[in-house]
């Protein structure tokens, strides 16, 4: 029978990156020196189960690099090697070339092998340091399996062989079964089986679930030495074992043979590990060599790419928890009651069953409500999935500027949409840098500061309202504002002599082309200013924010909608058009008198709110719109806030609040400055649903609309 | 056909397991570790248990030990699943009273071959 087992390979894989990311957590975990059992068991059993699993699967590159982290976390399992920073540090890179061979495998693409074989070189060669520690290389086994075979069918025996078979008392208390054992003895040549019951005790002494019986069995054919041996494998240590060739009594093989074959086993494997060594030692080329690799290497890299052209990436799946399933499943249940019921009454209506029908139908609007909820749920996961990746990075980073920190992570299981999630990482990982690089201080600083040497950041995630909101904690120095300021005034971003509150001069460092760093340096600057940060979350629907206390420290407050496919949405009338402002984004609706308007040559409108002045947009103008309404005090003006700014939206009249679908434009049409997308009323109406940010961008610049459309003609 | 018992902490192993030997006939109860699958026994009897040694929770010599110790799975041959071909843990495995084992990585000719041999 033929089994396929490639239909596993997909679970393989998940589980497989799961337990990189268990090893990954728990090296980062590890204390120095002091570390704990539980935790290296776990990162042991995560690699373990990985070779295990690569070499039932076939992934035979896989599971051989995994056996040597493997050699190197047992050592430290049994206390026989110590936990250092190269030792966690080196397991730390062999995590990622895993990572990286097991995507490669599951996409069916080209592995660097230059690395590969160089961060296994590194890993055997630690492991070879400890010269006492046997290593075992028990992923030749198949091999070794093999040279045995053939060792042993040399010594494989023309006629027959005598068994000599005294099983010891408590055989049968290890499931063994003697019969089971001579029925397979029986499969391989001619057995004739002679009982010895000498030992049988009188029946009241006799224990029923001991053996007492001794046999001699002598097996007729032309049978390798080392089959019989297998049938017995189990129980070589259970019972007195004499193997005789029929024919010669000069070689007599007692049981001892397993443990001789074991130990030639062991030869041949010391061996084989010393060609993998040598084989390995001519992969770390010689200088001259390298170019050639190089060229290799790009070569692979070519390859790959046409590859990845070839196999398109698996279509993204989503693990859900049963319980979500569960409870979807049940709503379906009562969805489809509300709606026989409904059924039943328009079948035979008559005007009395009125309030039955008014009744069904807010059954199916809650049925309705929850559905939506529930499934929504189902695109939710803990936001850990993205904090998870910092450990490594703050501990890689602080190793490389001398700092020291400690992370700590809050609400890991909050839950977000899997497609904000995907985008934030980013933005995240940005803010976190900047705080490492920026922030925290050395810890000669931080004494010098009186503060405590290590640091600490903390990432904090937690619900409010229909948000989810991701803090970014640091106890460093904490935003300079004069520095900011002269920065800000070189680059012309502020006038020399504008009088700016703190929060202002914070809000800056969100300014295109921003960046305090003296020397750009290495860890933070990548050309990526914080400007990117804050347009990457506005995208998302989100805003960033900064909070800051020179010595203190920063908070960084991103806040995002809990998803991406539904958002709570003002619905507002401008002329004759209906649009949507999510929620998130208005601060407060006003009647507007005259007195609070003030009139600025060339920069129009502006509305005075407590001691603010905001400009004043008239939808109506950016959109091209004829007005109904163009006195401001017969509208309304909604103060909204985009990129850190507020700004007053001229309106005909609020229509209501709800929960309104996202429809793409962009997908469905094109890329619409000001726009973000659309959604349907419930009266089948279209309504535009307004970027607040890009409002803002064509209200200075109305020309904007034009670049677009010209773009558009040119593509 | 025959009543196994497949533990395994590892989805992709357990799920390979059940499917070779329900696809030979066999019928399959998984558990993903020692402890579920201790709790699965104390409630009914099997004709195999085939259990990985390194789980979390409880590990499979840990079971095999529990499971010896259990009235209906006194006889019941059970097989150890391992990567360690090293001798300790043979005998670690038969000192805590497994009645074999079988060295991963195998295939699934190789794990029916070894059932049969266990169920006879």
């Amino acid at each position: 029978m033929s089994i396929d087992i490639s239909q596993f390979h997909d679970v393989f894989f998940e589980e497989s990156f799961e337990g990189l990311d268990a090893m990954e957590s728990g090296l980062l975990n590890l204390n120095v020196g002091a570390a704990d059992v539980d935790e290296i068991n776990t990162i042991f059993r995560a690699a373990h189960s990985i070779k295990g699993g690569a070499g039932t699967f076939g992934f035979m590159g896989v599971s051989e690099f995994t056996h040597v982290m493997e050699t190197m976390l047992d050592e430290m399992r049994n206390g026989q090697r110590e936990v250092s920073v190269e030792s966690t540090n080196l397991l730390l890179e062999a995590v990622d070339v895993l990572r990286e061979m097991l995507t490669a495998v599951q996409q069916k693409q080209n592995t660097d092998d230059v690395r590969i074989a160089d961060i296994r070189q590194k890993l055997e060669m630690m492991v070879a340091d400890k010269l006492n520690s046997p290593t075992v290389d028990d992923t030749v086994m198949g091999e070794d399996q093999q040279a045995i075979d053939l060792e042993t069918t040399e010594t494989s025996n023309g006629s027959g062989w005598i068994i000599d078979f005294r099983p010891h008392h408590h055989l049968f208390q290890t499931g063994n079964d003697p019969v089971r054992m001579f029925r397979e003895l029986e499969s391989l040549g001619d057995l004739s089986i002679e009982m010895n019951d000498d030992e049988l005790p009188a029946f009241a002494d006799l224990e029923p679930e001991d053996s007492y019986l001794k046999w001699q069995l002598t097996l007729l054919g032309e049978i390798a030495e080392s089959d019989v041996l297998e049938i017995f494998e189990w129980v070589e240590d259970d019972c007195d074992l004499v193997i005789t060739p029929l024919d010669s009594n000069s070689v007599s093989v007692e049981s001892q043979t397993i443990d001789d074959l074991d130990n030639t086993r062991l030869d041949s494997k010391n061996m084989a590990s010393d060609i993998e060594g040598s084989a390995l030692a001519e992969d770390a080329a010689p200088p001259l060599s390298e170019s050639a690799e190089n060229l290799s290497a790009t070569v692979n890299n070519q390859a790959t790419h046409q590859e990845a052209k070839a196999n398109p990436a698996p279509a993204a799946s989503i693990r859900v928890g049963t319980d979500k399933v569960d409870s979807l499943v049940n709503m379906v249940g009562e969805l489809v009651i509300t709606q026989s019921m409904l059924s039943q009454i328009g079948e035979n209506f008559t005007p009395d069953m009125l309030p039955i029908l008014i009744d069904g139908l807010a059954q199916l609007e809650r049925n309705t409500r929850e559905m939506q909820e529930g499934i929504m749920r189902i695109r939710m996961l803990p936001i850990s999935f993205v904090f998870n990746r910092f450990p490594r990075l703050v501990h890689d980073m602080t190793d490389k500027m001398g700092k020291k920190v400690e992370l700590k992570l809050t609400g890991e299981q909050t839950e977000i949409d899997k497609t904000v999630m995907e985008k934030i990482g980013d933005p995240l990982v940005h803010l976190v840098r900047n705080s490492l690089d920026h922030g925290l201080e050395t810890p000669d600083i931080r004494l010098a500061a009186g503060k405590d040497e290590t640091g600490t950041l903390l990432l904090k995630a937690f619900h409010q309202g229909g948000n989810i909101i991701i803090e970014i904690h640091d106890d460093g120095a904490g935003l300079n504002e004069d520095k900011i300021l002269a920065k800000a005034i070189e680059k012309g971003l502020v006038n020399e002599g504008d009088a700016l509150s703190p929060e202002k001069i914070h809000e800056l460092v969100f300014l295109p082309g921003f960046s305090t760093a003296e020397v750009v340096t290495d860890v933070s600057g990548r050309g990526v200013g914080m400007d990117v940060v804050r347009k990457n979350i506005n995208s998302l629907g989100g805003s960033v924010e900064v909070f800051s206390k020179r010595g203190e420290g920063s908070v960084f407050t991103i806040r995002l909608p809990l998803t991406l496919a539904i958002m709570d949405g003002q619905t507002i009338r401008v002329a004759d058009e209906s649009f949507i402002i999510p929620l998130i984004s208005i601060i407060e609706t006003v009647e507007v008198k005259a007195i609070d308007i003030k009139k600025v040559s060339g920069k129009g409108e502006l509305f005075q709110l407590r001691d603010e002045y905001i400009p004043i947009i008239r939808l109506y103008s950016v959109f091209n719109l004829t007005p109904k309404i163009t006195e401001l005090e017969d509208g309304l003006l909604v103060i909204v806030e985009g990129d850190g700014q507020k700004m007053a939206l001229f309106i005909d009249d609020l229509l209501g609040q709800q929960q309104v679908v996202i429809k793409s434009l962009e997908t469905n049409y094109r890329k619409v400055i000001g726009i973000s997308g659309a959604t349907i009323l419930g009266d089948g109406r279209v309504a535009l649903i307004l970027d607040i940010s890009g409002v803002m961008a064509l209200y200075r610049d109305p020309s904007l609309t034009q670049i677009t459309l010209d773009n558009d003609r040119a593509a | 056909m025959a009543k196994i018992l497949a533990v395994d902490d590892s989805a992709s192993m357990r799920q390979m397991v059940a499917f070779t030997l329900k696809a030979a006939g066999h019928t399959v109860v998984e558990a993903a570790d020692g402890k579920q699958a201790l709790d699965i026994a104390k409630t009914q009897s099997f004709d195999a248990v085939l259990t990985d040694v390194n789980m979390p929770i409880m590990d499979g010599l840990t079971l095999t030990k529990e499971l010896r110790a259990l009235p209906n799975f006194k006889f019941t041959p059970i097989l150890v699943l391992t990567t360690e071909a090293g001798m300790d843990k043979k005998q670690e495995g038969r000192a805590a009273g497994a009645t074999g084992w079988l060295v991963k990585p195998f295939n699934p000719e190789q794990l029916l071959a070894t059932i049969r041999k266990v169920l006879g």
